[in-house]
């Protein structure tokens, strides 16, 4: 037998994608997707095939280079988080329309519970929106072999197709077998050279052509093998099991007697056929899909007078939150082992800045300046810096999509909250920031920009970041006036200059930026190793 | 054979070291491995755990299923008991090094959680980082921890020392033998207990 790879969830399918012969990969890094991109970045295999791997500054810019490359005839993966899919959306819906010419798959990798995101959005509804298929692995190996099959299907329908993972999947590990690797496309443009022109004549054509594809989506959904009708012996239930879902269904399995006909879903659009075949034969249904219940809406209708179906909408299922094997066992009213009560005297240990953060020294500088103005005027962005909410900093007062701190502060200012203050990080501010700094900058609004310029992506553990060492370029470019430009470093020891330049910029009645540059401790603490390691092997060769 | 493995503790701590290690000496057994880890968010000192299943069969759930852990493996006293409901009431142990990370401003008092620990029946707490101390490094406390909980992994001790020597191959012969000595000296003391 071959040896198992002992892989993560995002890893196999890291692997099936090189092993599937892909040219390129393209990312934003965001919890759970990072390690996908980051194990092709790492590989010997990816590096000898020369497969583009590096960061891209947003979703959207990665998307649109990966339509690119699928334009040109080789095969690319986009990888994200789920509310990346937000970001990349108007690329990704068009590209349903354009269809793709090389292989080009779409990864979405979704955050039930909510362990490190802002909400727990189902990717699933973005398949169904844009009409491409969507695959939904329920184990590591699957993972790798559908990201193969992914791109195989992509090619033979000439579409884009997306991957739905969750939490669970993409970062547990499990053993994994590889197959041969395929070998990259040739550059081969597509034989209508109009085919990518969405001018609404052409679009219209294209949008046809999309349509027309739906039953074979649904057909080979129904062929593939990632769709599965299991016997039962038991009728009085009828269960569909959705991707991760069948795990915790098996894990039932191996412990109860448990006889009910199985629907093991993998790739969508579900195949009619399948659950026609399942609805008639059983007296219900359960259906168990982590995120949204979407076969289950689906099932029930609008007016819901068909058999019963159990699930998230009649509480058979709790209505938010990831699965479990517990949660499947109540809903098939199986006994639980119940657990020793949880002691109270267990109290919340909540993530917090590094000790010798960067943020800490700007944030304790940001605090006592906002002391001379009344409180709520600081709206945030999305990275570590977003942890100065908590206790002991308390600083800020809004976390709600990247980008968002310039833009929101804008409104605030235009609403009469002058002084307003944006806080973002530097790779957030090139992910999304910049366009709103020129938007700030045409109309003079009366904002200051707290730039934390610490080098890196930190939150998602220390990524390159776009505008390395060009922070205060980038804001001469759109526009900010020099004077306003300022650049302080965040050290205890600089704090009262620190605290007055802070003051001066909230007295200016215009755009002012502050860049609070020293780099995260943690990618320094990664790269003085990295030195110290090329240093010893320097010499001992 | 099948191991249900809660491994918890404070981002930072070593506990996907501690993962690593029963995992590949797991495989060096031939045994079937689904291990769920945390990543992102909570690894900035906030609290950690990992859920470790091997088995001989087929092994369908990445998540341990609550009330069904048969052993708790930590290497910080509170957030020992944070999983204690994941725990198997009959059978399960709870093995965890008795010093705390204290990084909260409401940490309570350290006898009280020893106290509420030493209620859990089939529970071992050690000085992990005395005992690592004695081995040479402070750093080897989440091995001493794995160390007192070898007993009960279903493990070969063999197939752990080999695991160590493997992974910690790339940072010499001498974090190698640290390893090692803590992952004994850990043992010992859990034997000795019993
Ligand atoms: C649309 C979107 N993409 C990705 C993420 C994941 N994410 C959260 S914060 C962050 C980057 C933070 O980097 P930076 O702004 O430089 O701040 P730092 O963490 O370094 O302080 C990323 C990629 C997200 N939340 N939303
Ligand atoms: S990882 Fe870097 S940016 Fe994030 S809290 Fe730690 S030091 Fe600060």
């Amino acid at each position: 037998m071959q040896k198992l790879l002992l892989l993560l969830g995002d890893e196999a399918i890291a692997q099936g994608a090189i092993d599937a012969g892909i040219s390129g990969v393209y990312a934003y890094p965001g919890t759970p997707s990072t390690e996908i991109t980051e194990y092709i970045q790492a590989s010997k295999d990816a590096k000898e095939l020369n497969i583009r791997s590096s960061w891209s500054a947003n979703e959207k810019t990665a998307m649109e280079s990966a339509i690119g490359m699928s334009y040109a005839g080789k095969k690319s993966l986009v990888c994200m988080k789920h509310v990346g899919l937000n970001v990349a959306a108007d690329a990704f819906i068009n590209s349903a329309i354009t269809g793709a010419n090389g292989g080009l798959v779409v990864l979405s990798a979704d955050d039930p519970s909510m362990h490190s995101s802002q909400n727990e959005q189902d990717s699933r509804f973005y398949g169904k929106f844009s009409l491409i298929p969507v695959m939904e692995p329920s184990n590591q190996q699957e993972a790798y072999d559908m990201t193969r099959y992914a791109f195989e299907l992509s090619e033979k329908f000439g579409t884009p197709v997306l991957i739905r993972v969750t939490t669970r999947l993409a970062h547990s590990r499990a053993g994994v077998e590889r197959k041969e690797i395929i070998e990259q496309n040739q550059i081969k443009l597509p034989s209508n050279l109009k085919q990518f022109i969405l001018l609404p004549s052409i679009a219209r054509k294209q949008y046809d052509i999309l349509l027309s594809k739906q039953s074979e989506f649904e057909n080979d959904a129904f062929k593939s093998g990632y769709n599965e009708l299991i016997k039962g012996t038991d009728n009085s239930i009828g269960i569909i099991a959705c991707g991760l879902a069948y795990n915790y269904l098996e894990e039932n399995r191996h412990d109860n007697e448990i006889n009910y006909p199985i629907l093991k879903v993998g790739q969508y659009p579900i195949p009619t056929k399948m659950v026609n075949k399942l609805y008639e034969s059983c007296d219900e249904i359960l259906v168990l899909e982590d995120g949204y219940p979407i076969i289950e809406e689906l099932l029930r209708g609008l007016l819901n007078k068909g058999k019963k179906i159990n699930g998230r909408m009649n509480g058979s299922i709790p209505a938010a939150g990831e699965l479990n094997p517990n949660i499947v066992a109540k809903a098939l009213k199986l006994n639980i082992e119940d657990g020793h009560p949880k002691p109270e005297i267990v109290q919340g240990r909540p993530p917090s800045l590094c000790e010798g953060c960067s943020h800490t020294d700007t944030f304790t500088a940001l605090n006592e300046a906002m002391l001379d103005y009344s409180p709520g005027r600081v709206f945030s962005d999305i990275g570590c810096y977003t942890l100065s909410a908590l206790a002991p900093l308390e600083s800020i007062n809004s976390c709600v999509d990247m980008g968002a701190s310039i833009t929101m502060a804008i409104g605030a200012a235009d609403a009469g909250l002058i002084p307003s203050v944006a806080a973002i990080g530097d790779s957030t501010f090139t992910h999304s920031g910049i366009t709103g700094l020129l938007d700030a900058v045409n109309t003079k609004s009366p904002i200051t920009v707290i730039i934390n310029d610490n080098s890196t992506t930190g939150m998602t553990g220390g990524q390159d970041s776009s505008a390395l060492g060009r922070v205060e370029d980038i804001c001469r470019g759109v526009g900010v006036e020099e004077d306003h430009i300022r650049v302080i470093k965040p050290l205890r020891r600089f704090h009262d200059e620190n605290l007055a330049i802070i003051k001066e910029e909230l007295e200016y009645n215009g755009v002012s930026v502050v860049v609070a540059k020293r780099e995260c401790i943690q990618t320094l603490g990664r790269r003085m190793k990295l030195k110290a390691q090329n240093k010893r092997t320097n010499k001992s060769v | 054979m099948k191991k249900d493995i809660i491994l918890a503790g404070v981002g930072g701590q070593g506990i996907l070291t501690i993962a690593t290690v029963i995992g590949m000496a797991a495989l060096h057994e031939g045994l079937q491995l689904k291990q769920a880890e945390v990543h992102g968010m909570s690894q900035r000192g906030g609290d950690v755990q990992s859920n470790l299943r091997i088995s001989s069969k087929d092994i369908a759930s990445d998540l341990i299923p609550e009330g069904k852990a048969d052993l708790i493996v930590s290497v910080e006293p509170m957030e020992s008991l944070r999983y204690v409901n994941m725990l198997n009431r009959k059978e399960g142990w709870l093995i965890t090094s008795m010093n705390p990370f204290v990084n909260i401003p409401n940490y309570p008092p350290i006898e009280d959680v020893l106290k509420t620990i030493w209620e859990v029946p089939r529970n071992v707490t050690i000085d992990a980082e005395k005992v690592a101390k004695e081995q040479g490094s402070i750093k080897a406390a989440n091995i001493v921890a794995l160390g007192a909980a070898s007993p009960y992994l279903g493990l070969k001790f063999e197939s752990l020392e080999f695991a160590i020597r493997t992974i910690f191959a790339k940072k010499g012969e001498d974090m190698i033998n640290l390893n090692l000595k803590a992952l004994l000296a850990g043992k010992n003391y859990a034997v000795k207990r019993t």
